[in-house]
């Protein structure tokens, strides 16, 4: 069965495969360190064994954790930065930040549908980098350098970025549950690739599936929104 | 007795333009709060324990150690020891806890005895199924094998469609919240005025106590009807815990167990003359709905072949429940026929299209229709420069191959009722009792009923999703637009008409001289002779204007609503295929849909559920399958990496042409929902197969 291509000029994250093309290593732990620090495979993860300072830098390994206060596996406090304010959360470590963003803190905009790194409709906008945010741990994103930008951030309510007002005029979209992921991804791609061709935009967004088949509305969204932005009607 | 016909086309001002959703901009800022955003106050989540057997006896259940588990608020079993467990993803038991992690952690605690029982999980051919293979009656018309014993070409083949999914991107699911015996619902349903009454069922309330809210939902395509086992417990959950409870299904549950279209396959024999008539058709098929037999498929598809013979035998297994696919049964019966007669064409040396249109008296009353989109498909997809025989000669690994498709549905209009204000400030409602799956329900009743009162589309305010609303029906079967096009055309006419009563005194003329045109009441033909909108509905007082519309007709052969909707559309499609002969990989390079459905109310809408069926239709002719596997009885792929949908980058360039004007308007509005999804499906193997055969075997 015919895997779907990744475009080269998709600016998206890769999450789901290993710690290289994750994009995540300097936000926190990829998961090659992560099975070097519970030391290897098959090791059930308990209380202690992870730290909080394990957490952070991606070189902490088994030994520098060893003996260190541990956290978990009840809530630890975090503070996130999401859409330019600071949000106090208890989480367990386990919980990713897709679930935090719509369950704690009520951003339900990224939506939860394979819940494992696939389609990508929880996309939010890490640092500048789009990420599928079920695939990456409340705690990973808790660090003061990651800035959190989810839909609801785009613009106030009531008025529409130039990506969102884009989906709108060209009828990308139809029940709408793909839809904040896929404008949130849009909205990475133009920051990267500001001028895409028509060619470069059909492969575009190839992190995000639709099941109401929207892609062809999305492309002329995608180069929509482009000129939107560039003119400023943003 | 009122006027209730659509206005001619000289005289709309917004039917049939190009309109963008009404919704559009809550969803595409990710405000809008679907049924899996609910958070209500002191809201605790649900999960359920699910069979690992596709087949067993339930022995025993032990919930101990679940209800002492954190964050536990309730326990419901779901299925009692004793109960036969009949696919793996059957629900046993169902937790409530204060967060997600803490519901899963119980859950797994519950502890489930089962007495494992022999299962079929395989569509195999019925000879290989025992005593789970159900045959039904054979089915004959004219004389088969006289006309078989005189074909002077006669071609056998297989052909079939495996069972796939529904593949919602918003799970099913519901939150649920007491009010003492009054239950609120939010449900991602295609049904919002008819579900309560299951809940009601199997909660054992009286039906009107249940409340449906369904302000938007995240896609059914035919698997969202019902309360659901998982939504009748998590309302006793709530019920127990004496707190709101949401309880969506996860994605592997969603896919092992909430919606499966049939798979059909069939050995075929087709007989035709020498010229391309086609003469007789010969089919065993089998394939399996779950547990059920269901009936014998209606093959061939759209071609009334004047001698037949059909045997079909229904294999149960243990798959999962079978829901409405969109369009049901209609894309598995439209790839077996389209395969075929592509063969016969192919093997008679004749252009497809050619002996399509030698035989398409056999369409019936739509051939005229057939004809003119078959023209234009062919010339969208540039067919005459295109097509070759079968076996591609260009050099190189990567071979084409163009398809043909031709594709039928009924339509109609579902009950519904329409209930319109006009207040005397001058705003409009209007209510419904429907649901907007991403269709573009919702603003289709604007356009409505802002056309028939002559305002802008910003001046009505639409009320669905609602059960409290007036009734009307489900979502299915693309009825939707036909019945709510229909109640709201005569509720926002009724009501103009009370509102004209009113005003004609005052301007010396009697009712039928007036007109709602441009925000004004006027005199026909005296535009100077009126009012504003507003000044004439303050004419009101106190006393806002309700009136109600009816479509209570499902056929379009019932009297009441045959000036406003019919049923029974075409639809053509073509496509060209590339194969890679070396890896296997099968692209679609270009897709034309040509297709008709009536009156259209906005086109925009209109096209983008012709692309959308398109792409799904290519997802599951290139991508999609539930795998089963035998040893375990369980769906090996029950999540979306392995569970193919087409990405952006596998759609190639899509052309979608709507037959619209003279011809088509007059038939009233036909729904969209199902047609553009059947042929889409069909146009790929059988090419796949023509340009490997000879030219591509390289």
């Amino acid at each position: 069965m015919p895997k779907r291509p990744k475009s080269p000029e998709s600016d998206h994250p890769k999450v789901k495969g290993g710690p290289e093309e994750s994009g995540r290593k300097q936000a926190g732990l990829g998961r090659r360190d992560f099975v070097k620090l519970v030391g290897g495979t098959g090791v059930a993860v308990t209380a202690g064994v992870l730290t909080k300072e394990a957490l952070l830098p991606a070189e902490s390994n088994a030994q520098a954790a060893a003996g260190r206060r541990g956290i978990g596996p009840g809530p630890v406090n975090i503070t996130l930065r999401v859409n330019g304010e600071d949000k106090d959360v208890a989480v367990e470590p386990r919980v990713t930040l897709l679930d935090v963003l719509r369950d704690r803190l009520h951003l339900t905009g990224a939506k939860k549908v394979c819940d494992r790194g696939t389609c990508g409709a929880c996309t939010v906008i890490v640092s500048g980098k789009a990420i599928y945010s079920c695939t990456m741990l409340a705690i990973d994103a808790a660090n003061s350098s990651a800035d959190i930008l989810t839909i609801e951030g785009l613009a106030p309510e009531g008025q529409l970025h130039a990506v969102s007002a884009a989906f709108v005029d060209n009828d990308a979209q139809q029940c709408g549950f793909c839809t904040p992921g896929f404008v949130m991804a849009c909205k990475a791609y133009l920051d990267a690739q500001p001028n895409p061709t028509y060619e470069q935009v059909k492969a575009a967004l190839g992190g995000n599936l639709c099941r109401c088949g929207t892609y062809v509305g999305v492309r002329k969204a995608v180069l929509d929104a482009a000129m939107r932005m560039k003119g400023g009607r943003s | 007795m009122a006027d209730y016909r659509w206005p001619e086309a000289g005289k709309r001002s917004l039917i049939g333009k190009r309109i963008s959703r009404l919704d559009g901009p809550v969803k595409s800022s990710g405000r809008v709060k679907y049924t899996y955003d609910v958070d209500r106050p002191n809201m605790l989540y649900g999960k359920m324990v699910l069979s690992p057997y596709a087949q067993a006896t339930i022995k025993s259940i032990d919930t101990t150690a679940a209800e002492k588990m954190p964050g536990v608020k309730a326990v419901q079993v779901m299925r009692e020891p004793g109960t036969e467990i009949l696919w793996a993803g059957q629900e046993v038991v169902a937790v409530a806890a204060e967060t997600e992690e803490q519901a899963r952690d119980a859950a797994r605690r519950v502890v489930v005895n089962y007495e494992k029982l022999p299962h079929l999980v395989r569509d195999v051919e019925p000879a290989k199924a025992g005593d789970r293979a159900k045959p039904a009656a054979e089915q004959t018309e004219g004389d088969p094998d006289k006309a078989f014993q005189e074909a002077e070409v006669t071609v056998e083949g297989q052909y079939g469609c495996s069972v796939i999914t529904h593949c919602c991107l918003e799970a099913h699911g519901q939150a649920t919240e007491w009010e003492g015996d009054n239950l609120t619902v939010w449900a991602s349903t295609q049904n919002v005025s008819g579900i309560g009454g299951e809940f009601a069922t199997g909660l054992k309330i009286p039906a009107g106590n249940v409340r449906t809210l369904t302000p938007v939902m995240g896609g059914g395509f035919g698997s969202k009807f019902g309360a659901d086992t998982w939504g009748v417990a998590c309302a006793q959950l709530a019920k127990k815990a004496g707190r709101p409870v949401k309880m969506m299904l996860e994605r592997d549950h969603e896919l092992m167990v909430a919606g499966a279209r049939p798979s059909i396959h069939a050995k075929v024999r087709v007989g035709a003359q020498k010229d391309g008539t086609i003469t007789a058709w010969s089919s065993e098929s089998w394939g399996t709905g779950g547990m059920g037999t269901g009936g014998s498929p209606r093959l061939p598809y759209v071609f009334r072949i004047p001698n037949q013979r059909k045997r079909h035998t229904a294999v149960l297994t243990n798959i999962g429940p079978v829901r409405a696919w969109r369009a049901p049964n209609h894309p598995q019966l439209c790839l077996i026929t389209m395969a075929a007669l592509e063969d016969l064409a192919a093997k008679l040396g004749i252009d497809p299209v050619e002996m399509f249109l030698k035989n398409i008296g056999m369409t019936g009353e739509l051939s005229k229709v057939y004809a003119a989109e078959l023209q234009k498909a062919a010339e969208l997809i540039e067919w005459q420069k295109k097509w070759h025989p079968r076996g591609d000669k260009a050099p190189g690994v990567i071979k084409r191959g163009l398809g043909i498709s031709l594709h039928t549905w009924g339509g109609g209009g579902h009950p519904s009722n329409c209930a319109c204000a006009i207040h005397p400030d001058g705003s409009v409602e209007v209510s419904l009792g429907s649901q907007d799956l991403g269709t573009g329900t919702r603003t289709v009743i604007a356009i409505i009923a802002a056309e028939t009162l002559g305002l802008p589309l910003e001046a009505v305010k639409v009320n669905i999703g609602d059960s409290h609303y007036p009734q009307s029906g489900g979502s299915g079967g693309s009825t939707t637009v036909g019945g709510v096009s229909a109640s709201t055309r005569r509720a926002t006419t009724n009501a103009l008409n009370e509102l004209l009563a009113k005003m004609a005194p005052s301007l010396g003329v009697e009712n039928d001289q007036l007109e709602a045109v441009g925000g004004r009441i006027q005199v026909k033909g005296n535009p100077s002779k009126g009012m504003s909108w507003k000044q004439a509905c303050a004419k009101l007082g106190t006393t806002p204007i309700n009136a109600t519309g009816q479509t209570s007709i499902t056929t379009p052969t019932g009297p009441s609503a045959r000036d406003l909707i019919s049923s029974g559309v075409g639809g053509v499609q073509m496509a060209e295929v590339a194969v890679d002969i070396e890896t296997g990989v099968v692209k679609l390079e270009k897709l034309v849909a040509v297709q008709d459905c009536g009156l259209i109310i906005d086109l925009k809408t209109a096209e983008s559920q012709v692309y959308g069926g398109c792409i799904m239709g290519v997802c599951y002719a290139l991508y999609e399958e539930k795998i089963m596997d035998e040893q375990t009885g369980r769906c090996l792929n029950p999540d979306m990496e392995f569970y193919k949908l087409a990405g952006i980058a596998d759609i190639g360039e899509l052309v979608v042409h709507m037959m619209t004007g003279p011809g088509y308007d007059e038939r009233g509005v036909i729904g969209l929902g199902e047609p553009p999804v059947i042929s889409s499906g069909a146009l790929t193997p059988d090419k796949v197969l023509a340009a490997l055969e000879k030219g591509g075997a390289a």
